[in-house]
């Protein structure tokens, strides 16, 4: 044994800045005036968060096309046009206009009204909007992926934060990491290791911007947003790089060469999965992608043919490849690289770089959804909706936006493929960086060379609707109809017949077992 | 006799010039693991010299958990050392227990009663198998599965429930004593046993599905750290670590101690691939064959606690006046088999009650010794894989 | 093999380097010199009859006495797949060989069994024992600068090491050591 000679001493004590105190304050703060409600009404308050921030969005858009008819109705010759500086109304006509309209409390309102016909305004607005809802995704990823992980693991999860079922138990952890000290290594590169977190989280904030959760619902309507989505993807890794460059821990950089290493290598596959959706539909512009696939389940891209079907599959895997999820969480392998790029890093700083992994989550899960299961149709196909005729009114929007079409069934669907990460990663082993690699260069490569191959043949000369074309389709939505239905089932059947432990050994309450 | 000619050992760094072989010249790293390290199972510090991923020479270096056992050993009476022993080797405290009991019963004539026999024997194969849960269980997690580590720590803590109702004690037991067991079996002890017994066996079936053959395990750990029959005799590695090279050698059945010899059991060893539920990839002495071995013997070990159970006599738990012994002025040394391989005592007596001399064999000292031989020239993920699969305690390596 | 047969063979070969056999105990050993101990070593582990191809453990002892310090060696013999005939063996046998307390040196034997490689290491730690010849000969359980061998019974206990007190005040005013 080689005994370093560090004297011993005790430490000094530690002193608190201003901002600390500041911080922590706040907390307290908050803790008095929530805690005492949030144990009062766990599940009525978590239900009506919910059910507030959807209400408020769609109110929030329902705003905006209100403010666009009552422009247009207050001066028929003027087109809304909305710009930087190019506020076209003054505040007298507005009011004129709702007064045309016939809404009540037209004096006040038309003040409210009246900044939303600028761009930036509504920019602003919307962009609030979307950090609060990328911020409040990982919370509620993480704490979605600790609840699974404790069913899968017969366990409970966290159960205590919040009263119910542990629903705020994120919201306590990030305080904590706040109040936490942001070390930095002495012998870090000071700069480096500041920007790296950052360059890591804000990327995936960024691929939101070009997302689209509906036909209407997007920040920014790309006509490239696939490239600007994967783009923004390809810059975390050089977030991740620098952290563990900058932390000076031959750890940290093993980390991060594993995690270049792996993101170099899988941004081909997928690269070459998403030009198969692209070759069948012809565009770029992720609405345009989604919006083709409107007719029923058996019209998304997935079923189309089999090349579209392996595709997604291909995808699927190397964009796990590109969350470094499990299997592929090589550059934070906590068993071999203690933990990987993100060693030396520490409360806000660390959770950032938590942030940023599980938005990308988000993101690649949304991305598989658009072009390959159906984006934000539901599987009844919309030409159903429109046979009912139900018109355009509040509640027929309601009904369509439930049943039919609609960001519910978009987030809905990328939280089903989130699931199925999270199942991924605790039921598998990590493989080795070889093994990574081989997975990568002789399976995935290739095989992805043989697909995009083989569908472009297809699609050239097998006639679309044609026999053959139908008879793919049909078997393959089926495969994935059964696909799902049998989940569905095993997992209740599974809910309904699980069993406790036997005799005076069990458990009454440790569930999964 | 001829003059042996000492053997040397291979360079690590032969054949890895690469100026010579044309390649791109990379710097050789210097990389610590450990002593906090969480795949190195404790305080274990192994010294890495890397060649990117490739692992060139892994040095372990140990003594950061040595708390002067032997030491402690020459000062105080055997009844006194009992609970030293099992904060050893601390996930097989029943074992240790024996092993000291045993040594001193052997040196100072003490007859044990049948009974105390036929408990101590169901209580080291219960400890046993929760060790092997430990190790499977950490071995998944060293391998990146989380899952298997709960499943298997579910299992445990009933196995811990039975020893609390026996001995008060999850951890550190000191139920087995010298001349026998501290306190008589507790009521309905053999029920709730045989209920566990019950619902244990099909648990590993369980495990294996959910590990043992899952595809990436086999490939991290087949053909990984592979030891060969003779390296491990050589290096004297014992338990689970020398069975996986394919050697049939088992203390309970080569030489048995206590009552072993009425128990009806198997000794699995490593087998190649392509055997009967061996994956193909799977080599003899390989890290699979380590951590499958370990899942066998869960099995036997149900087996002869079963076996213990049926047989179980009545009569008294410990032998008459065992607290003042006097030693004799003699020696002993004995080995049992203990979950991570022989643990011996040695044992030296002056006439007084306090032994002059007290030597702990620990297995895990002997087997993490082997690693520089077989760890040089593997990937750096598959030092975990070694390490997890020869399945060390550092308190029982450093003593 | 019976000890009594081992210790009758090995004075066959090598005669007065069979210094002493102690066949009455609980555990048989025999004492052997050592200027011969490489070679007694050597053929424990080679000679068909032997086959002693497992070092356990080398046990270090302080004969306070006899003022001299031995090593003690018990040896396997574990069958091998494949080794042959002579892998049937099942025995156990044990070596004593004492050494001058004031100029403790051994010769290893860490080339014949590897396994000796770290129980020299912990003898040599703890007890002294310096084994000339051994490769890595360093401190293998305490610190690199620990002054003093543990487990010899004249040893005393540091008060302090860098700084961190290391024995109680009630140990200073009555050693135990």
């Amino acid at each position: 044994m080689t005994q370093l000679s560090v004297p011993w001493r005790p430490r000094a004590k530690q002193q608190h800045g201003p901002m600390a105190a500041l911080v922590a304050g706040f907390a307290k703060a908050l803790y008095a005036t929530f805690a005492p409600l949030v144990r009062a009404f766990p599940g009525p308050l978590l239900i009506g968060a919910i059910v507030t921030v959807i209400v408020g969005v769609w109110a929030n858009y329902l705003v905006f096309e209100f403010v666009d008819t009552a422009l247009v109705a207050a001066d028929t010759n003027v087109v809304a046009e909305t710009g930087l500086f190019g506020g076209l109304l003054a505040i007298t006509e507005v009011r004129a206009g709702l007064i045309a309209a016939g809404v009540p409390g037209a004096g006040t309102l038309c003040y409210l009204l009246y900044p939303l016909q600028y761009g930036l305004v509504r920019d602003v607005i919307g962009a609030g909007g979307l950090l609060g809802f990328i911020s409040v995704i990982p919370l509620y990823v993480i704490w979605w992926e600790r609840k699974v992980a404790g069913r899968i693991q017969s366990r409970t999860g966290p159960m205590r934060v919040g009263g119910w079922h542990g629903w705020s138990q994120s919201m306590a952890d990030g305080i904590k990491l706040i109040c936490k000290e942001d070390l930095c290594p002495a012998d870090a590169d000071r700069p480096l290791f500041k920007l790296a977190p950052y360059l890591a989280f804000v990327p995936a904030i960024l691929a939101f911007f070009a997302l689209p959760f509906g036909t209407y619902w997007v920040f920014r309507e790309v006509d490239v947003a696939l490239v600007f989505i994967l783009a923004m993807l390809g810059i975390e890794v050089l977030g991740v790089i620098l952290a563990g460059w900058a932390s000076n821990n031959k750890w940290s950089v093993y980390g991060a060469m594993r995690e270049a290493c792996q993101m170099v290598s899988y941004e081909i596959p997928m690269g070459m999965a998403l030009l198969i959706p692209i070759m069948a539909v012809g565009t770029l512009s992720l609405t345009e992608l989604g919006d083709t696939q409107s007719g029923g389940w058996t019209s998304w891209i997935v079923f189309r043919n089999p090349f579209t079907f392996v595709a997604a599959i291909a995808y699927y895997i190397a964009s796990l490849a590109n969350c470094k999820r499990a299997p592929f969480d090589l550059p934070e392998s906590e068993s071999e690289l203690v933990a990987g790029f993100h060693t030396e890093y520490s409360g806000f700083r660390w959770s950032l770089f938590f942030f940023g992994e599980y938005a990308a989550m988000f993101v690649v899960s949304g991305l598989c959804v658009i072009l390959f299961f159906g984006a934000w149709y539901s599987p009844l196909p919309m030409s159903l909706a429109e046979s009912w005729g139900l018109g355009d009114s509040l509640i027929a929007r309601a009904i369509k936006g439930l049943l039919f079409a609609g960001p519910l069934w978009f987030v809905g669907k990328c939280v089903f493929l989130l699931y199925v990460q999270i199942w991924i990663r605790w039921t598998l082993p990590r493989i080795r960086i070889d093994q990574v690699l081989y997975a990568c260069i002789q399976v995935l490569l290739p095989l992805m060379m043989v697909v995009l191959m083989g569908h472009t043949l297809y699609e050239l000369f097998v006639p679309t609707h044609g026999l053959v074309w139908s008879i793919f389709n049909i078997i393959l939505s089926l495969i994935g109809a059964v696909a799902v239905l049998g989940m569905i089932f095993i997992a209740t059947y599974g809910f309904w017949n699980r069993v406790g432990l036997v005799g005076s050994l069990g458990v009454e309450t440790l569930p999964g077992s | 006799m001829s003059e042996i000619a000492l053997e040397t050992r291979p360079d690590p760094l032969a054949g890895t010039d690469k100026s010579e072989q044309g390649d791109v010249r990379t710097e050789e790293m210097l990389v610590n693991m450990g002593p906090q390290h969480p795949a190195t199972h404790g305080v274990l510090r192994i010294v890495l010299r890397t060649d990117g991923e490739l692992v060139l020479e892994a040095v372990p270096h140990i003594g950061y958990l040595h708390r002067c056992a032997e030491k402690i050993g020459e000062n105080l009476a055997p009844y006194q050392y009992i609970p030293y022993t099992d904060r050893m080797d601390y996930l097989a405290g029943m074992n240790n227990n024996q092993a000291f009991a045993i040594a001193i019963e052997r040196l100072a004539g003490v007859e044990v009663p049948l009974r105390a026999q036929y408990i101590r024997v169901m209580f080291a194969e219960l400890n046993r198998i929760a060790s092997h849960l430990v190790a499977f269980g950490t071995y998944g997690l060293d391998m990146g599965a989380f899952t298997p580590f709960l499943y298997a720590f579910r299992e445990r803590e009933m196995i811990l429930d039975l020893f609390e109702s026996a001995c008060g004690a999850r951890l550190t037991y000191s139920y087995i004593t010298i001349g026998g067991v501290t306190d008589d079996l507790p009521d309905r002890f053999l029920e709730v046993l045989d209920e566990f017994m019950d619902y244990f066996e099909p648990k590993i079936d369980e495990y294996n599905q959910l590990l043992s053959f899952n595809q990436i395990f086999v490939k991290r750990t087949a053909d990984v750290g592979v030891i060969s029959a003779e390296d491990a005799v050589r290096w004297a590695l014992t338990g689970p670590v020398l069975r996986a090279s394919g050697v049939n050698w088992d203390l309970r059945k080569s030489t048995p101690y206590e009552i072993y010899d009425r128990f009806d059991f198997d000794i699995p060893i490593g087998l190649p691939g392509g055997s009967e539920g061996v994956p193909r990839a799977v080599v003899v002495g390989d890290s699979w064959n380590r951590h499958i071995v370990k899942v066998w013997e869960m099995r036997q070990s149900c087996r002869i606690i079963r076996q213990a159970m049926e047989q179980m006599p009545e009569g008294p738990h410990i032998a008459a006046k065992t607290k003042n012994l006097k030693l004799p002025d003699d020696e002993i040394y004995i080995e049992i088999e203990n979950p991570r391989g022989q643990l011996g005592f040695y044992v030296r007596g002056d006439g007084t009650q306090i032994p002059s001399r007290v030597k702990v064999r620990g297995p895990s000292f002997c087997n993490i010794s082997v690693l520089n031989h077989i760890g040089s020239g593997c990937l750096l993920a598959d030092i975990p894989a070694i390490v997890g699969s020869i399945d060390i305690v550092m308190g029982e390596c450093d003593r | 093999m019976a000890p009594e047969e081992i210790c009758i063979i090995l004075k066959q070969e090598f005669g007065d380097a069979v210094a002493d056999t102690v066949l009455s105990a609980r555990r048989p050993y025999a004492v052997i010199a050592i200027d011969r101990w490489r070679d007694v070593a050597a053929f424990l582990r080679d000679d068909g009859r032997m086959r002693f191809n497992m070092l356990q453990c080398i046990t270090s002892l302080d004969l306070v006495k006899e003022n001299k310090l031995a090593a003690v060696y018990d040896l396997f013999s574990v069958p091998v797949v494949g080794v042959g005939p002579c892998a049937v063996l099942r025995h156990h046998f044990a070596v004593r060989v004492e050494v001058d307390r004031d100029n403790p040196h051994l010769p290893t034997v860490s080339h014949i069994w590897p396994a000796a490689d770290w129980h020299e290491r912990e003898a040599f730690d703890l007890m002294g024992i310096v084994f000339d010849g051994h490769s890595d000969l360093t401190r293998i359980l305490c610190p690199d600068d620990w002054v003093g061998h543990p487990l010899r019974k004249d040893y005393e206990f540091p008060l302090e090491y860098h700084g961190i007190p290391a024995n109680t005040e009630h140990e200073i005013n009555s050693p135990r050591h």
